[in-house]
C-alpha cells in the first residue's frame, strides 16, 4: 500500500484557508504539482501514492480516462480558494505514478487548466516525469509544443539485474533512445533519476549506471539512495531475509562515486541528491519546495503548502473523484505550522542546498553549535551562509540535529 | 464445623492449638495444599476460594513464589475413630506461610520460630530441591517436628517409593511414615490435617507471665498502615494495651488486634500459643521488624525472645531512571517500597554515565529482581540497573580500610588486601552432572566441602564459593549445564582474601563508571573482552571513531573500535515528504535527549540495559522437569 498520510487536523470541506496563509501571498512564488496516480506495475521499493489497474478494479470513478477532468476541477478549486491570492505560476511539475501513462492530450489539458485558471509565467518551468517505457517520439513532441520545458526520466539503473530487483520493466537501452527523442522534440532540459544501493548492486554496477547516464549527456541528474520504506514489498523481502539490508558504508561509497563522476562530467551539486549542468538546469520546482514557497498539489494524496498551512488530499483516486464530483475540496487533513515548525523545516531543507543556510536563520543559541560542525569538516562557512561539505552532505541529518539540539 | 462455634481468640486453650508451616519448593504445590486446607476446614468455601489464596501480591502469583508470609487460623474437628488415631475433638490450626527463597532465609527462620511443626511438602515426581533442603535444615535446627508429605501422587510420573525413601533418609523416619497426598484432588488432605493434630506438639507458654510475642511478619497496607503478624509465646495481648517493641523500646497504641480467618477478624485479646495480627498505626515496617519481640508497655517483659537480627544487604546495584526527569519518581517509589520491605536500603548516588540514581542494597538477587520489577510495573518507571555486586573490604597499605559497595568507589593507591564475602552453597542435582558442576564451581573459585548421595542418582554437593561469583552468572550457568535439573541454595559464610582487581571500561578514553567491575585477576581479561565486544555491538556508530578499551588501572587489557558513521542523510526530500521529515527529526531529537553522554559519545539507554544484563536467576522455576 502507498505510504500513510501524516496526522493532522481535518481540513475544511470547502478547502478554505485561514486568512493568515494568504497574507502577503502575492509576493511569494507559486508552484503547482500535478499528481498522476497510475502505474502499469507497482515497483517493490515504491511507497508513493499510485495504483495499478488491478489495484483500482471497479471502485468508483477511477478510470484513467476521466482523471484529467478531475485534476482540472481541482485546479479550478485552487483558483477559488486562493481568490485574491491567486497569481501566475512559476513552475509546474507533473509527477506520479507514471504521468506518461496518460495520453499527452490529458497532460496538455491539465497544464492548460493551470494556464487558464491561474496563469503561467512566461519563463515558467514545466516538467513532467516520464517512464522510458511509456514515451513516444510523437508524444514528447506534443508535450514540448504544449509548453512543457523539462523532462525527467526514471532511469534508476542501467544494470538489468538491478532493474529487476527494483521491479523496473524497462529495457536499459530505452533510456538513451528516450533522451534522443526528447532532444529532437526540443527539450533543452533533460533529467535522469538514478537509484543506488539496491540489494545486489556492486560498486561496478553503480559505476556502469553512472557512465550510462552520463553517456546521454543529461542536463540534470537526481541520484537517490534506495530507502527501504516500511510497508513496501521490498521491506517485506528484506525482513524475510531474501534481500540484504542496504549497508550505509556501501551507500556512502556510492554517493561519493556519483559526486565524483558527475562533477567530472561538468555538473555541480545544488541539493544533496541533485546535480545540474548549468544554473538554469536546476529544478526550480524542487527548489521552491526547499525554500518554503507556496505550492498547490493537485491529485489524490498530493500535499500542498500555502503560507505555513500544509494540507494533503484524500489518498484513493475513487475518494478523490467523489469529493470533487460533490463540489467539495479533496483535502483530507492539514496542519498549521507553528513558528517553531517553520524554523525547523527551514533549517532542515535549506541546509541541504548548495546555496546554503543563511546564518541569520539560526537563533543565537543554535549558532553556538556552528564552530563544532565546521571544525569537524562537515560544514563550510561561506560568507554569511552555511554550506555542507561532501562529508557533511552524507551526514546532513546529523548536522541538522546538532544545530537544532535544544 | 461452623465458624461460629469455633474456639474464640483469647479463650483458646493452648492444648488445642497446633501451629505449623509448610516447607516446599516453588511449584511443589504448597499454595494448592493451603487452598485445600482452607476449604476442608470451612474457612473458605469452594466458590470463594481464589486460587492460591495465600499469595497476595500479583507479582508473586506470576512468579509462582511466596514472598511475604501470612498466617491463617483454621478450626478443625477430628472425628472419633479416625484412621490416624488423633484424639477426637475441636482444634485450632494456625497455618503459617513461609517465604520460599534463599534471599529470605532470615524471614523463613522467624516464621519457623512461630511454629511447632513443619509439613515438608515435596513433589512426588521431582524429589526435594536445594532450597527446600536448606529450609528443612533450618526447621530441624529450630527443633520443629517434621511431617514429611509427598504431593502430586496422582501424577503418572510420580515416584513415591523413591522419594519417600529420600525424605525418610533426610528426616530420620520410616518411608511408610511419609504421607501421600494430592492437593489438587484433595486425596489424603483430611488425613494430613488429622496427622497435624496428632503429631504437632501444642504450644507451651506461661499464661500469667508478662506478654511476649514474636513478630514473624510485617506488611504495609495502604489503608491500614503496618499490619504486624505475631505469635504469642507468654501472657496475652489485649486491644487496650499499649505495646512496646523490645529491640528499640518504641511504644505504640494498639488500634486493633485479631486473627486471620482468612480475612482479618477483630478480637479482644490473643493468648499463649495463638497467632494473630496487630495494627498500631505505624506507617513503616522498619518500626515493626520481623524477629522483634512485642510486649506491653506497662508490666512488660524484661527479656526479649532473642534471635532478632537486623537484615543486612548482601548485594548492591545502582538503579537509574532512563529518563533523568524520573529521579524524583524513583525516590518516591523506593520510599513506598521500603514501607513494606525492611531489608531494602537505598542511597542517592551519581554516575558520570547514568546521571542521578540510587545505590540499592538487597538481600540477594531475587530480592533485587523483584524490587526492580515492582518499580517498573507498579510505579511505571523505566530503569537501568547496574550489574549487581557484593560488598568488598579493601585494606590499604597505610592501614586504612574502605568498604566498597560500588565498583566505582574502589580505591586507587596501594592496596594491601581485598576481602570478599563467601557463601556456603548447596547444590542438589542428578548425579549425571557431578562432573560439569565441579568444573563450573572450580571455574568460579569454589572449593568442595562435601558430597552426599540423597538417593541412588541424586547428589547433594556442598561448596564454598565467593558470593561475587554467584551474583555474576553462576546460577544461569548451573541451570544451563544441568539442563535445569540442578537446584542451588546458599548462605553467607564469612569472607576471604582474594586477588581481585577493578576492570574499567573506557569509551574514547573516558571511563564509564557503570561498566566498572571488580573481578578476580584471572577473570579480568575475559570480562574486558566480553564487555568491549558487547558494547561494540550495542553502541550506534557516531560521527567519529570511538575506541572501546578495558583496562586495569592504566593497563589496557582489551580493545575494540566503533567505526565512524559515514552516512546519516535521507536522500530524498520532495514536497510531500516535508512534514514526515520534520516529524522524524523531532523524534530523533527526542531520542537524542534520552541519550546518555559519555564525553561526546551518545549511548542509548537500551545499550546500557543490554550491556548490564548479566544473567540473573529469576527464580528456581527453571528447575521444573
Amino acid at each position: 500500500m502507498p505510504s500513510a498520510l501524516p496526522d493532522g487536523e481535518p481540513a475544511p470541506e470547502d478547502g478554505s484557508l485561514p486568512a493568515s496563509a494568504l497574507v502577503g501571498a502575492t509576493s511569494r512564488p507559486l508552484a503547482v504539482y500535478l499528481h498522476v496516480p497510475f502505474c502499469r506495475v507497482r515497483c517493490g521499493y515504491c511507497d508513493f501514492n499510485t495504483y495499478t489497474p488491478s489495484e483500482l478494479g471497479d471502485v468508483g470513478d477511477t478510470s484513467m480516462a476521466s482523471y484529467a477532468d478531475q485534476a482540472v476541477a481541482e485546479v479550478r478549486l485552487a483558483r477559488r480558494v486562493l481568490g485574491e491570492a491567486a497569481r501566475e505560476v512559476r513552475t509546474v511539475f507533473v509527477g506520479g505514478g507514471t504521468p506518461t501513462l496518460l495520453p499527452p492530450a490529458d497532460l496538455v489539458a491539465m497544464l492548460g487548466a493551470v494556464r487558464s485558471e491561474l496563469g503561467l509565467a512566461p519563463d515558467a518551468e514545466v516538467t513532467t516525469e516520464a517512464n522510458p517505457d511509456s514515451v513516444t517520439r510523437d508524444g514528447l513532441a506534443r508535450l514540448r509544443e504544449a509548453g512543457f520545458t523539462r523532462i525527467s526520466f526514471g532511469m534508476q539503473s542501467a544494470v538489468p539485474h538491478v532493474l529487476a530487483t527494483l521491479d523496473r520493466t524497462h529495457d536499459p537501452a530505452r533510456v538513451p533512445l528516450a533522451v534522443e527523442w526528447a532532444r529532437a522534440a526540443g527539450f533543452d532540459e533533460v533529467s535522469l533519476d538514478l537509484i543506488y544501493g539496491t540489494p545486489g548492486e556492486s560498486q561496478a554496477d553503480w559505476e556502469t549506471s553512472l557512465d550510462a547516464a552520463l553517456a546521454s549527456s543529461p542536463d540534470h541528474v537526481s541520484a537517490y539512495s534506495l530507502i527501504v520504506e516500511p510497508g513496501t514489498a521490498l521491506a517485506r523481502r528484506v525482513r524475510r531475509g531474501e534481500l540484504p539490508v542496504p549497508d550505509d558504508d556501501d551507500l556512502a561509497d556510492k554517493y561519493l562515486l556519483a559526486d565524483e563522476r558527475l562533477v567530472a562530467a561538468g555538473m555541480e551539486w545544488y541539493e544533496v541528491s541533485n546535480w545540474a549542468r548549468r544554473p538554469q538546469s536546476r529544478c526550480l520546482h524542487n527548489l521552491l519546495y526547499w525554500r518554503g514557497a507556496d505550492w498547490w498539489g493537485v491529485g489524490p494524496g498530493a500535499h500542498s503548502h500555502v503560507g505555513g498551512v500544509r494540507w494533503w488530499n484524500v489518498k484513493h483516486p475513487a475518494a478523490y473523484a467523489a469529493r470533487l464530483a460533490a463540489g467539495a475540496s479533496p483535502a483530507h487533513g492539514r496542519e498549521v505550522l507553528s513558528d517553531e515548525d517553520r524554523h525547523v523545516e527551514r533549517v532542515l531543507l535549506e541546509l541541504r542546498l548548495r546555496e546554503g543556510l543563511p546564518l541569520v536563520a539560526l537563533s543565537e543559541r543554535e549558532r553556538a553549535g556552528v564552530p563544532g560542525v565546521v571544525a569537524r569538516g562537515l560544514v563550510l562557512q561561506e560568507g554569511d551562509r552555511l554550506v555542507l561539505t561532501r562529508e557533511g552532505r552524507l551526514l546532513a541529518d546529523g548536522v541538522v540535529r546538532e544545530l537544532l539540539a535544544d | 464445623m461452623s465458624l461460629k462455634s469455633a474456639p474464640k481468640p483469647g479463650q483458646t486453650d493452648p492444648s488445642i492449638i497446633r501451629n505449623f508451616c509448610i516447607i516446599a519448593h516453588i511449584d511443589h504445590g504448597k499454595s494448592t495444599l493451603a487452598d485445600r486446607m482452607l476449604q476442608l476446614t470451612g474457612v473458605v468455601d469452594e466458590r470463594a476460594a481464589r486460587a492460591q489464596y495465600l499469595d497476595r501480591m500479583d507479582i508473586e502469583r506470576e512468579r509462582g513464589i511466596t514472598i511475604k508470609s501470612q498466617a491463617v487460623r483454621m478450626p478443625w474437628t477430628v472425628p472419633g475413630g479416625n484412621e490416624q488415631g488423633a484424639e477426637p475433638g475441636t482444634y485450632v490450626l494456625n497455618m503459617i506461610d513461609t517465604p520460599g527463597h534463599v534471599d529470605f532465609t532470615y524471614e523463613v527462620s522467624r516464621s519457623l520460630e512461630a511454629c511447632e511443626a513443619a509439613v515438608l511438602l515435596v513433589d512426588a515426581a521431582q524429589g526435594i530441591e536445594a532450597q527446600t533442603l536448606a529450609n528443612l535444615y533450618l526447621a530441624m535446627g529450630a527443633d520443629l517436628h517434621i511431617i514429611p508429605v509427598l504431593n502430586k501422587i496422582d501424577l503418572p510420573s510420580a515416584n513415591p517409593e523413591k522419594y519417600a525413601a529420600e525424605l525418610a533418609g533426610l528426616v530420620g523416619c520410616e518411608p511408610e511414615d511419609v504421607l501421600q497426598v494430592s492437593a489438587k484432588t484433595g486425596l489424603g488432605v483430611e488425613a494430613l490435617l488429622n496427622e497435624i493434630v496428632k503429631q504437632t506438639p501444642p504450644p507451651e507458654g506461661v499464661a500469667d507471665a508478662p506478654a511476649r510475642a514474636l513478630i514473624f511478619d510485617s506488611v504495609y497496607d495502604t489503608y491500614r498502615g503496618v499490619i504486624t503478624y505475631v505469635r504469642v509465646v507468654d501472657g496475652e495481648l489485649t486491644h487496650r494495651d499499649r505495646i512496646k517493641m523490645m529491640s528499640t523500646g518504641a511504644t505504640h497504641e494498639l488500634l486493633e488486634l485479631g486473627v486471620i480467618s482468612p480475612e482479618q477478624v477483630k478480637a479482644d485479646k490473643i493468648g499463649v500459643g495463638e497467632v494473630g495480627y496487630l495494627i498500631t498505626g505505624v506507617k513503616d515496617v522498619r518500626q515493626s521488624r520481623v524477629g522483634d519481640t512485642v510486649t506491653t508497655q506497662h508490666h512488660g517483659a524484661e527479656e526479649s525472645l532473642g534471635g532478632y537480627k537486623h537484615p543486612n544487604p548482601m548485594v548492591y546495584a545502582g538503579l537509574y531512571p532512563i529518563d533523568g526527569d524520573q529521579f524524583g519518581d524513583l525516590r518516591e517509589a523506593l520510599e513506598k517500597l521500603q514501607l513494606n520491605d525492611a531489608a531494602l536500603t537505598y542511597e542517592p548516588e551519581t554516575s558520570g554515565a547514568l546521571g542521578f540514581g540510587f545505590r540499592c542494597g538487597f538481600l540477594g538477587l531475587l530480592h533485587m529482581e523483584i524490587t526492580r520489577d515492582r518499580l517498573e510495573r507498579e510505579f511505571d518507571l523505566d530503569l537501568i540497573s547496574t550489574a549487581p555486586n557484593v560488598v568488598y573490604e579493601v585494606q590499604m597499605e597505610d592501614g586504612s580500610e574502605v568498604v566498597v559497595t560500588n565498583p566505582s568507589e574502589y580505591p586507587e593507591g596501594k592496596i594491601a588486601e581485598v576481602r570478599e564475602p563467601v557463601v556456603k552453597a548447596t547444590i542438589l542435582s542428578p548425579s549425571d552432572y557431578i562432573g560439569t558442576i565441579m568444573e563450573l564451581c572450580q571455574q568460579k573459585r569454589g572449593s568442595l566441602q562435601g558430597m552426599d548421595y540423597l538417593s541412588e542418582d541424586r547428589v547433594e554437593m556442598r561448596y564454598t564459593l565467593p558470593m561475587g561469583e554467584i551474583v555474576f552468572d553462576f546460577f544461569d550457568q548451573l541451570k544451563s549445564r544441568t539442563k535445569g535439573y540442578a537446584s542451588l541454595d546458599y548462605e553467607r559464610s564469612g569472607e576471604q582474601a582474594a586477588d581481585l582487581v577493578k576492570v574499567d571500561i573506557l569509551l574514547q578514553g573516558e571511563p564509564v563508571d557503570a561498566f566498572s567491575a571488580i573481578v578476580h585477576r584471572e577473570a579480568a581479561y575475559g570480562y574486558g573482552v566480553m564487555m568491549a565486544a558487547k558494547l561494540k555491538e550495542l553502541i550506534p556508530r557516531q560521527q567519529f571513531e570511538v575506541p572501546i578499551q578495558a583496562a586495569i588501572g592504566a593497563r589496557v587489557i582489551a580493545r575494540e573500535n566503533i567505526r565512524a558513521i559515514r552516512k546519516d542523510v535521507l536522500a530524498k526530500c520532495y514536497g510531500g515528504d516535508i512534514s514526515r521529515k520534520r516529524k522524524l527529526l523531532e523524534k530523533q531529537k527526542a531520542g537524542k535527549k534520552r541519550m546518555k553522554n559519555i564525553g561526546t559519545v551518545e549511548v542509548p539507554p537500551e545499550a546500557f540495559v543490554a550491556a548490564l544484563a548479566t544473567s540473573q536467576p529469576s527464580t528456581d522455576k527453571a528447575g521444573k522437569k
